[in-house]
Parts: structure tokens; sequence; C-alpha cells
């Protein structure tokens, strides 16, 4: 079956799981989508048509003033704050400015949010605002608002940072997951799960042969080249938590279709894989920070798979699949002998296995 | 990445699938015992290169599936506590108790912690003198080494704040349960590759003379499973049972002999409870008397019992190969990752969550065919 319809595998039962938050609600999988669809959308989006709201994307894009302007908003919590590639300041500067990129949006203008956990060293803050600064320099961005707070010692993890941004999207430009069709094919930027195993080797104190280094980075200048190619650029997404897999399982059930994708085509490098192999890990659904999924028109492929090898040749861009016909969406996987599996989120973040 | 790739060639994994189709004359039913494997037939998909004669059972060996019910209500009850920092590895801490699981102990304030190694445990329990570390040790034979490696280190250290809740399991009793059950189909088994790398293979020429079935000691990765069914599917079509390596490239006949010389001086063979199976006689491993120091169970012991929650759950007959996973009337309804009625469906190694995750699509599922 590759055309067809999936079962249908609902269950009967209401949402039992827990009464409260758990940190699987925040990890880029089926818990972290059922809060938002059923808690934060409902409220927030009330009296809004669908198409008002449109499908969910990385920013929400709106008309103000006769500008089309992409909106959004990201924090970072992360520990540790500076880990292999990065830091939390260049995090949140690439983080925003990818999801506006991924609207194709131009970003112009950022906002940044530091909550200061009492006791952290003023050095560190430093550090990590000269690393915002540095990283919007690269981008280019301008950070024109923000805001600080401080919370007690053991309320915080060192520095939280908030940042929203705003950019500007041409009139001829629509991005969004509802454009894919069948016919569309699927390509990815770069290998993937850098950022999540560059994090895990620091945080966890894993030492992995070779360096890993986060792939941390702005799309915003590839988004630019890659908007050269008109409308045949259907549909872009950063990937980070959930990894490739949450990207595109979120955009084949927005789109209603079959995403077919090639297992083998899938670039992941040896450290990665190797770290993945030794944790029982998943490189498909490990974070990153720097890498897109592009849906295109079948004819802009090629073209597109050249503009991504301009921008980064050396992270192994591809093509991974393409897109088919199905009345509700989902994401198959093939594997070099002709074994097809459904690619699934997972309820929250992956766990090691135990072997 | 070398180990890995040359094992999932795909003209040499689909050349093995060809191997065995030509050999194969009637219907054969074989165990794979190891969770591991159950996970990458089903996400690699070899289940549906074999010749429709061929049906694969799997088997018990996921040892996050196993750990009985009352273990679990132990770790938990063991986790509120407020000194203690309670470690263990990734997959058990979703596993449902009797009502809860220990991610409820974390998000309700309890110090649990994800390790990767036994030996991060002992490092804590260094770090915080004046916590009590508890480390939830489970597994198979792969994981104990290491386990009680934990143990010397904390005597070595003379930590008297380190401790370990075991739950450890053994293959070669289970296989035994699984011939020995009235209800028994299985007419061949692959045994798990990393548990024999530790242990060796002495335990099975026994089982392979007693009950006239060909084990061969498999590895993971897809072209391994596929030659250990060919050896397997080779010695049932000639009427042999013998033990087979399959995995030469890691097991040696007498095992890891400093690995089994530390189990043996921590460790004795007991009873044992698995979850969705029952007790089986001598299949399990605890501490001896002289390391009771170490012992959760001593050091907080629980009163409560608990009690198997009442399920539509049928995870005692698919862990003992009777049943597939998508025979239960609860898969994928009642039943899911999110809201597990049953271990198979919480581990990634369950069988139950392998099927979940990469078949509930298909509209005509191959799998389950040839079942019983």
């Amino acid at each position: 079956m590759t055309q067809g319809d999936p079962l249908q595998f609902q269950c009967p039962i209401p949402v039992s799981e827990r009464d409260t938050v758990q940190l699987a609600h925040g990890g880029g999988g089926r818990m972290m989508r059922r809060l938002i669809e059923e808690m934060l959308l409902p409220r927030f989006l009330e009296g809004r048509s669908p198409t008002q709201a449109g499908p969910p994307h990385d920013s929400a894009v709106v008309e103000l003033g006769g500008a089309k302007l992409a909106f959004t908003t990201d924090s970072f919590v992360v520990s540790p704050l500076f880990f292999p590639g990065g830091d939390i300041g260049r995090l949140a500067v690439f983080g925003t400015v990818n999801d506006l990129a991924m609207a194709g949006a131009r970003p112009c203008y950022l906002s940044c949010s530091l909550i200061l956990e009492e006791g952290t060293p003023l050095a560190t803050v430093d550090r990590v605002v000269s690393s915002m600064q540095q990283a919007a320099r690269e981008v280019p961005v301008e950070i024109v608002t923000g805001d600080t707070k401080v919370v007690d010692r053991g309320k915080g993890d060192g520095i939280f940072i908030n940042t929203a941004g705003i950019g500007l999207v041409d009139r001829e430009i629509n991005i969004s997951p509802s454009r894919v069709q069948p016919g569309d094919v699927i390509l990815v930027s770069g290998d993937l799960g850098r950022h999540g195993i560059a994090i895990l080797s620091v945080r966890e104190g894993l030492e992995f042969e070779g360096a890993t280094h986060s792939d941390c980075a702005s799309l915003a200048g590839l988004v630019r080249d890659l908007l050269e190619l008109g409308s045949g650029v259907h549909c872009l997404r950063d990937l980070t938590r959930g990894g490739l897999a949450a990207a595109l399982i979120e955009i084949a059930e927005h789109s209603q279709t079959a995403f077919q994708v090639e297992e083998p085509a899938i670039p992941v490098n040896d450290t990665v894989q190797a770290a993945c192999e030794l944790l029982g890990l998943d490189p498909l659904f490990v974070a990153n920070e720097g890498r897109l999924v592009a849906i295109v028109e079948k004819s802009a492929a090629q073209r597109a798979l050249e503009i991504l090898h301009r921008h980064g040749g050396d992270f192994r861009p591809a093509i991974i699949g393409s897109v088919g016909e199905a009345s509700r969406g989902f994401v198959e996987l093939r594997n070099g002998f002709g074994g097809r599996r459904l690619l699934d989120l997972l309820s929250g973040e992956q766990m090691p296995r135990i072997c | 990445m070398k180990y890995v790739d040359e094992y999932r060639d795909h003209k040499a994994v689909l050349a093995m699938a060809d191997a065995i189709r030509r050999i194969t004359t009637i219907p054969w039913k074989i165990m794979e015992v190891c969770g591991g494997q159950t996970h990458a037939i089903v996400r690699f998909c070899l289940d549906e290169m074999l010749p429709e004669q061929i049906s694969l059972i799997h088997g018990p060996g996921c040892p996050v599936c196993v750990t009985p019910v009352e273990v679990i209500d132990h770790a938990i009850a063991i986790a509120l506590r407020p000194e203690v920092i309670l470690c263990s590895f990734g997959d058990m801490l979703r596993v449902p108790g009797s009502a809860r699981d220990l991610l409820w102990v974390k998000s309700a304030g309890g110090d649990v912690r994800i390790v990767y190694s036994p030996m991060d445990a002992v490092q804590l329990a260094r770090a915080h003198p004046d916590r009590q570390v508890v480390f939830f040790a489970i597994g198979f034979e792969t994981t104990a080494p290491a386990n009680v490696m934990a143990v010397l280190q904390a005597e070595r250290l003379r930590l008297e704040n380190f401790s370990v809740l075991m739950s450890h399991v053994l293959v070669p009793p289970a296989i035994r349960a699984v011939l020995d059950s009235p209800l028994n189909v299985v007419q061949g088994f692959l045994a798990a590759g990393h548990v024999c790398t530790v242990m060796g293979t002495s335990d099975y020429p026994a089982i392979v003379e007693q009950y006239r079935v060909p084990i061969v000691v498999t590895g993971f990765e897809p072209l391994d499973i596929l030659h250990g069914i060919y050896l397997c599917v080779r010695q049932l079509e000639a009427g042999e049972a013998k033990l087979e390596n399959q995995y030469a490239r890691m097991v040696r006949p007498e095992g890891n002999l400093s690995a089994r010389a530390v189990l043996d001086k921590v460790l004795r063979v007991v009873d044992q409870k698995w979850r969705g199976v029952g007790t089986i006689p001598q299949s399990g491993w605890a501490l001896r008397p002289e390391y009771e120091q170490f012992d959760a169970r001593v050091r907080f012991p629980v009163s409560q019992r608990s009690a198997e929650p009442a399920s539509p759950c049928i995870a005692g007959e698919i862990l003992q190969g009777h049943q597939k996973p998508c025979a239960c009337p609860a898969f994928g309804r009642e039943c899911t990752p999110e809201s597990p009625l049953g271990a198979p469906m919480v581990s990634a190694e369950g069988a139950c969550a392998a099927y979940y995750r990469y078949r509930r699509h298909r509209d005509t599922p191959r799998i389950g065919s040839g079942q019983r």
C-alpha cells in the first residue's frame, strides 16, 4: 500500500495521561501537540475561521498596514548554556530568524527577553549577549527591544531567553503546508542530529569518537536563495525538537498527503550515527538547529538541490523522497531492501534504551 | 559506519532472504528471544522478506517489559522519599506500575534521573553524600556486569549511600519455560547475541538436546538476523537440532570470563517473576547476602502489595509468543504509547510498541500471517 488510506487507530478514551505538566509536553512529540491543539489553539484562535488561522507553521503571516509580515516567538532553555558549535545566545537569534525564514520572510527585527537566575556570573551573561550580537550581525537582523527579569536562585537554569521576531514577506510568496501536493519532492539541507548529540555529549558527559558540533546556524540566506525558485517552493520547515520526523509528519498530516521517504538517502554523519546506535536513539528524531526540509515542485528539485549545495555542500544536502496522494496524511519510510514502515511521532522525548 | 553498514547492505540482505526462500519447503515457527531483535525485525520489515511459510514469534526478551509491577511500585515508593535520588535507564521511566510510573514521580517532585551507565549512579552517590542514591538495576545478562561493577565500585569506595533495586532476568530459563508450555509452537530459536557475549553458550547444548530444538546465537543487524533465520531453517529442514553461533564476531563459547567471574562473585540465581508471564524457577539474579548492604529492598523495605490492574491487555500471551500485538483487542485503541495498558507498548523494544510505531498505517498487514 503506497497510495491508499491508513487505518484509523483512534483512542476511544479521552486524554487520560497525566494531570500535571510533564517534560514530554515540551518534547516535540504527541503530548506537546495535544497540549497545543487541545488547550491553546481552541482559546487563542476562537472566532477565527480555519482559513484565517491557517495551518500550523513556524511563523504567523499577518497583514498589517498594507505589508505582509511574518511574526514568531521562541524560548530557549538549553542546558548547558555553552556547547560545541554554539551557545544559548546564538540559538536564540538563529531559532527565531529561522522560524521567520520558513514563512519565506526576510527577518528584520528581533526582541530579546532575558530571564536571569540570581547568582549567575555577569561574565556569563555578557558572553551570551555578545554572542547574540555577533549572531544578529551574521544574519543580519536587528535586536531592537527587550526585557530583563531576575528570578530567585534555584528557580532558573542560569539564563532563559525569549526572542520574538518580525520579517517582511513578499506579496507573491506563499509558503505553507497547505501548498504541498502530490508529485512534490522532499529535500533536506544537510545531515541530521548534530545539535541533539552535541548537547547530549556535554550534558551527560558522554564522549564520542570525533567531535560533534551543533549545526546551529541561520537559514535566512539559504531561504533567500531558494526563493529564487519562485512559486516552485511549496513548504519549508526548520528541523528542531522532534527532528526530521516531527517536521515531516506534521506537514504530511496538514497537507493530507502521503510522504514516501527513502531511508538510505537521509544524510547522517558517522559520529551521530554511532552515538545513536550506542544509545538506541533514532537520528530522525534527534534535534537540529540549522537544517531545513524543503518541499518543492518536481521541476524545481534539481535547482533547489544545487542551491542547498552552494550553501553547505559539506553537509550532504539530499533529495530524500516524494509526496503521494492520500486522504489522510502520513509518512512512510522505505529501507534499502524494500521494507516500508510508518514514521510516527513519539509521545515525548526519545529515551535512551537499556541495551 | 563499520559493523553497521556491511550488515545493512541491501544486496547482501536481499541475497540472504533469497537463500532462505530457496531452502524453505514447509512452514516453520521460529522465536527471536530478544526485544532488540524484535525491534530490528519490525523496523527493517525483515519478517516481510521471508517466505510465507516462516513465522517469527516474538519472545519475552524485553527486560523493561517483563519487570514485575511490584518492583516498579517499589521503585516508585523509593523515589518518592525525599532523601533519595533514583537513577534508571531511560525507557524504564514510562512503564506503568499498578497506578503510576516514574515519570509521574519526577513531575511530583521526586528526584528521578536518567543515567546511561550504573557507574554514573555511583558518581552521583559520591557527589551527594547527604542523599541516598538508588540505581534501578534491571536487564538480562547483558547489563548485569556493569550493574555488578557499580556495586563493587561502591564497596571499594565504602559508599554507604548507594544501593541497587535489582530485577535481573536470565534467558536460558525463559527459553525452557517457553518450551515447557503445553501451548508451545516454537520449533527453533534465535538466541540473543549480546547475552551470549557475556555468558557464552554453555547453557544451550542441554536445551538443544533435551528438547530437540535448533538454537542459533544471533546478532542484531538485518543481515545477522536473516543469517540466523537461514541457519535455523537449514537445521529444521534437515531434521537437525544443534547449537550454532551466527554472531561469532562477538560471541565466544566461554563468553566473557572476567564478566562471568564478577557476576558469580556478587549474584546468586533465584526464582524470578516475569511480568505477564509468571514466576519462572531459577530465572533471575539477586545480590548475594554478603552484598546485602547494597540491596535497596533491604534498605527501603515496603509493606504494601501490588496488584496487577485488571485490563484487556494480553501482554502475557504476546510475551510468550502465543499472540501477535495486533491480535490484542486494546492494541492501538485503549492501549497506545501515550496511555499504555501493558509494558510491551512502552519500551522501544516491546513488541506492541514496535508494531504500533512502524506498522499501524497498513490496511492489509501481512504481520500475523502464519500465526496460530
